[in-house]
């Protein structure tokens, strides 16, 4: 008998609003999917896109940023911020071959419990539907690796020495 | 570092709480085969005394050195535990915090799932705990001088009882004098004691005390700073008068030719000067110009206003100022408004004439009212039958969801006067009674021996039929539709958050909940602060308050301020933005970004540079930064990596 496919996802949640949010989905005893392990930052603006790439190259299946409502930011605007960066992420998800329902950003306040639950419920299943991630063949290694060569570069710079070898 | 990095791991069964749904001691056998992790333990209550013993304990004789407690949220228990850390000598910051609780075992059916979950969330905080730096609380200057936005019977009991602690008060009204909703009240139930004789004395020593400064028809326009040290932009809105130079004569607004503006106070049952104080008692007792509808800057001529004054106080060219003012914390009164009976045409307000809300209601019966405390039909007659109709707009999901509490013994009060004023029939259509306060329903058992008619069934719709008010309804007691005739309908609209609610929510950055109003930090435990350090709310601005609940949340919100202001110094969080010089390439990114301008650019050294006064650690900086450069306290790449690695290890 196969296990029905339980996914991994990312919640990233802002401490303020989508964190607050979720707890107060717990101390309302709403129930949902366990699916979502969640990541506290204090703003959704300190996301550093990174980080969901990193979540999916450790496997994740989803990853899930949450921050305040626009307009209702802690910190302002940094939920502005991360909202730019969506445009960029998922362009980036999508040319990496990465499906866009395993990505998403919702803004969910320190009220809203409900709406946690929703969004969670959702994600879910549309993960669910697409089945566990699948990395593109390498590309993470291949980045990481460029990544790191372009370190000991700078680094042997650095340290008065030529470029590569 | 060169320690040898010993992790105690202690998972809490908060009662029953976490342990029903978790299986606690599974979720520390894990740990206790993680990485770096020398004790590992399940207990009854983390919290309590002999839970945070046990962490003492193995701190000094274990030699701990980084603390993982799986339990609650830590925005619920993060601060005790960086004090049990703190208390033997670890830095505080060498802790973490696994939400096991609201965010495993309240929100999981599934007992294996939230055991997996609770452990995916453990192995995060153990990843992460060893990458944690010592931070450390600083401190900066508290000023002492406390601001209270409305000055209704909230913000007077607040500004009162700051000032009695011999701290500087400034209270910012929108309105031309203090006293909000209150001053409009005839009588105030259960003890039916005139409103206007226990609230104006307090007015009044607003005015007259040495440390609270009024800024009457005035706006909050911006808010700089943070906890202890807010810089406040105030808008005095252009009064057209004097404050100094006018004595409150009134000779002006005897003689202001434009007589016929509906007087919003009065709530629109009479008219008033474009020179006008907006009721006897105002404070200040001082008026100001409607500017809309005076002549004078209608039409450019006039100015009788200016002749007539024996001060020369009437100033045409005053415009809006724009003060600047320094406190160490805020309070928020702002109160409410009335619902709209117009949105629900089916009530027939503003359609028929003698459908009126219970404000309009209370301003008739009011002796210094438009009808001198006379009920009246809009043809100057006596109605001989009165109805009431409850929950105009709450309880009602095409309206507000909630409760307006106060309304139900409000109409008490009003069908008691009804009765008194007229001696005629006064019906009273409710779907439940709730009289919640002291001597509440005492009072609802006096009313009921009064010969009112109680109908228990909502006043669902008001026609006119032949000339004559109709309220139907349906009788949930004898489980019939019946059709009420009466010569007026009095609506009891509902309490909801005033029109400015959501901008100023945004002026001072904090949060609204889903009705609307000001959202308190915890809903039992810290119902007068907000999630912003610094910021209080009292009264009806949080939610629909009677005046009892809205003066001991004014006294509430004022002791909060003390506490804090008194404490002199101010502790900021260590969570800032930290700038590598050597890894910055000088790009300015994140000075655009920065909320609070809080970075600048070294021109010498090509570098950013990060006022820590100023910053307040949301990472946006970091999260922006293409070298890795900038660092976010406790949240750094590396550590929010790590544990994005922890989550997924299970």
């Amino acid at each position: 008998m196969t296990k029905e496919f339980e996914p991994r996802i990312v919640g990233i949640l802002c401490n303020w609003c989508s964190y607050a949010g979720a707890d107060l989905a717990g101390i309302s005893r709403i129930k949902y999917p366990p699916n979502v392990r969640i990541v506290r930052v204090m703003c959704s603006g300190r996301v550093d896109p990174s980080f969901v790439l990193k979540a999916f190259a450790e496997g994740a299946d989803g990853v899930l940023v949450s921050g305040c409502h626009p307009v209702d930011c802690h910190y302002i605007e940094g939920n502005y911020k991360m909202w730019a960066r969506k445009v960029m992420l998922e362009t980036m998800l999508q040319q990496l071959g990465i499906e866009p329902e395993r990505f998403r950003l919702t803004w969910v306040s320190a009220n809203e419990g409900e709406l946690f639950k929703q969004y969670v419920t959702e994600m879910v299943d549309a993960v669910k539907k697409l089945g566990p991630f699948q990395k593109p063949v390498n590309w993470m290694t291949e980045l990481l690796e460029h990544e790191r060569s372009l370190g000991t570069a700078v680094q042997e710079i650095a340290a008065g020495g030529g470029v590569g070898e | 570092m060169s320690e040898e990095i010993k992790i105690g791991v202690y998972v809490c069964h908060c009662g029953s709480n976490i342990a029903d749904k978790v299986d606690c001691a599974a979720v520390a056998e894990f740990a206790s085969k993680l990485p770096n992790v020398t004790v590992a333990r399940d207990f009854q209550y983390m919290c309590a005394d002999p839970g945070q013993e046990l962490i003492r304990k193995d701190i000094k004789e274990q030699g701990i050195n980084r603390v993982v407690v799986a339990s609650c949220s830590p925005r619920m228990h993060e601060p005790t535990f960086r004090k049990v850390c703190e208390s033997v000598g670890l830095n505080g910051y060498f802790f973490e915090m696994a939400n096991i609780r609201e965010h495993v075992s309240w929100c999981t059916e599934d007992r294996e799932a939230a055991t997996e979950k609770a452990k995916a969330l453990v192995a995060a905080a153990v990843a992460r705990v060893p990458l944690q730096e010592p931070l450390y609380e600083r401190y900066a200057d508290m000023n002492d001088r406390v601001l209270v936005i409305g000055g209704g019977i909230a913000g007077i009991e607040a500004a009162l009882k700051v000032s009695g602690g011999n701290k500087e008060v400034v209270i910012v009204e929108k309105e031309p004098s203090i006293g909000g909703t209150m001053a409009k009240l005839d009588k105030t139930f259960p003890t039916l004691d005139c409103s206007a004789c226990i609230l104006t004395p307090k007015m009044v020593e607003c005015a007259q005390r040495d440390n609270v400064k009024l800024y009457t028809y005035s706006e909050v326009e911006k808010v700089d700073g943070y906890v202890g040290n807010f810089t406040v932009t105030i808008r005095k809105k252009a009064r057209s008068v004097d404050l100094d130079k006018c004595t409150g004569c009134g000779l002006c607004i005897t003689k202001c030719p434009t007589k016929d503006i509906p007087h919003e106070w009065e709530e629109n049952l009479t008219t008033r000067t474009a020179i006008f104080t907006p009721f006897p008692q105002a404070v200040p007792n001082k008026p100001v110009i409607d500017r809309e509808n005076c002549r004078y800057f209608t039409t450019g001529k006039c100015g009788i206003c200016a002749k007539v004054c024996p001060t020369d106080a009437v100033d045409f060219e005053q415009e809006d100022e724009l003060v600047t003012e320094d406190f160490g914390a805020i309070i928020v009164a702002t109160g409410f408004e009335l619902f709209d009976p117009s949105v629900g045409p089916q009530w027939g307000f503003g359609k028929f004439d003698n459908v009126i809300t219970s404000l309009q209601f209370e301003r008739m019966v009011n002796a210094s009212g438009p009808t001198k405390g006379k009920v009246l039909l809009k043809n100057g007659e006596e109605p001989k039958s009165i109805a009431i109709l409850h929950c105009i707009g709450s309880r009602d999901e095409n309206y507000h969801e909630y409760c307006s509490r106060f309304c139900c013994t409000a109409a008490l009060k009003l069908a008691h006067l009804a009765k008194e004023k007229t001696n005629g029939d006064v019906y009273s259509f409710y779907i439940d009674m709730r009289t919640f306060g002291k001597g509440y329903e005492e009072f609802y058992n006096r009313i009921m021996s009064e010969g009112i008619h109680f109908i228990r069934g909502k006043g669902t719709e008001v026609v006119e039929r032949k000339g004559q008010l109709l309220v139907r309804t349906e009788d949930t007691l004898l489980g019939k539709y019946r059709e009420v005739p009466v010569d007026m309908v009095v609506l009891m609209a509902a309490c909801q958050p005033g029109q400015d609610t959501e901008k100023l929510a945004q002026t001072l950055a904090i949060q609204r909940s889903a009705d609307g109003f000001f959202l308190e930090a915890h809903p039992k435990l810290e119902p007068l602060k907000t999630a912003t350090d610094g910021i209080f709310l009292c009264g009806a601005c949080q939610g629909p308050k009677d005046i009892p609940d809205s003066v001991a949340q004014g006294a509430g919100a004022a002791s909060e301020a003390l506490s804090l202001i008194s404490a002199g110094k101010v502790k900021i969080s260590p969570i800032v933005a930290r700038c590598d010089e050597d890894k910055c390439g000088g790009c300015m990114i994140c000075i655009n970004l920065c909320p609070y301008t809080a970075i600048s650019y070294d021109e010498e050294k090509k570098v950013a540079v990060v006022n820590e006064a100023k910053c307040k650690g949301c990472g946006t900086c970091s999260g922006s930064c293409p070298t890795g450069a900038m660092t976010n306290t406790n949240f750094t790449d590396e550590q929010i990596m790590t544990q994005i690695e922890g989550v997924l290890a299970v």
